[in-house]
């Protein structure tokens, strides 16, 4: 499914955004462009025994860092979804912040 | 039959090294009585939990796999809920997930030394090339947590 596709995920916001019509008073916001974690790293399995690699996604309130904020792309934020899950049910992430 | 599972409980902190050991043979002996093998045992040693369960704030990690069927899991399912020294366990059959990894990553280098040879390059990467940082070995060593061999 991902063979064909390059490395980077399709979606994610463009280099330069915030482009400000008539009154462009306000500096251009550059913001980086997101790539998915995953694919750019090659990592294929996400796995729940792998802490290390699970605790970015895990911000300090607990809950799980969405899409939007991580680039991640749909395909392996589902895999990341289900194995945040599973590493909470043995206690090795926290389901909420006490 | 034969399906792979990975089975991850957590032994309460009041156990003994002995009374992990026990619980380590005890599935060991279900799992050959009803004709499963023990593929791999791995114990993470004591780690903190990640959140209260009962009155415990750490635990010992024990990981297992395990080839065999459904009814063997079951059993274990079972044994497990049963023991007042686990406080925590979970079973998740991986032989799928893992033939989906392997088919995507064998695609993946197909694709990159087919592009290669196209570019009239050679169809491995060649040591040193690359950008900066990134190891030219991809091994799995992510899990390598400090674990050692139960037996």
């Amino acid at each position: 499914m991902n063979g064909k596709r390059g490395s980077g995920g399709g979606r994610g916001k463009k280099t330069a955004a915030g482009a400000q019509g008539k009154d462009g008073q306000r500096r251009p916001m550059f913001r980086r462009r997101k790539v998915c974690k995953f694919c750019s790293d090659k990592i294929d399995d996400i796995n729940y025994k792998d802490v290390k690699l699970l605790m970015p996604f895990v911000p300090e309130r607990a809950k799980i860092l969405p899409r939007r904020i991580s680039g991640t792309c749909a395909l392996h934020q589902r895999k990341l979804r289900t194995a945040l899950m599973r590493a909470r049910q043995l206690a090795l992430i926290p389901y909420t912040a006490e | 039959m034969n399906r792979k599972y990975e089975l991850v409980y957590v032994v309460s902190p009041e156990a003994t090294d002995e009374q992990v050991a026990e619980l380590h043979t005890q599935v060991e002996s279900i799992v050959q009585r009803l004709n499963g093998t023990l593929e791999k045992s791995e114990n993470w040693g004591r780690r903190r939990l990640a959140y209260e369960i009962g009155r415990h704030k750490e635990g010992t990690y024990v990981l297992e796999v395990i080839l065999g069927g459904g009814d063997l899991m079951k059993e274990i399912d079972r044994r497990l809920k049963v023991s007042d020294l686990i406080i925590r366990h979970l079973i998740v059959r991986v032989d799928e997930e893992e033939g989906v990894v392997e088919r995507t990553r064998a695609r993946r280098t197909e694709t990159s030394r087919r592009r290669r040879v196209a570019r009239g390059l050679p169809a491995d990467r060649q040591p040193g090339e690359g950008q900066r940082g990134e190891p030219d070995d991809d091994r799995d060593d992510r899990f390598d947590m400090g674990a050692e061999d139960m037996r």
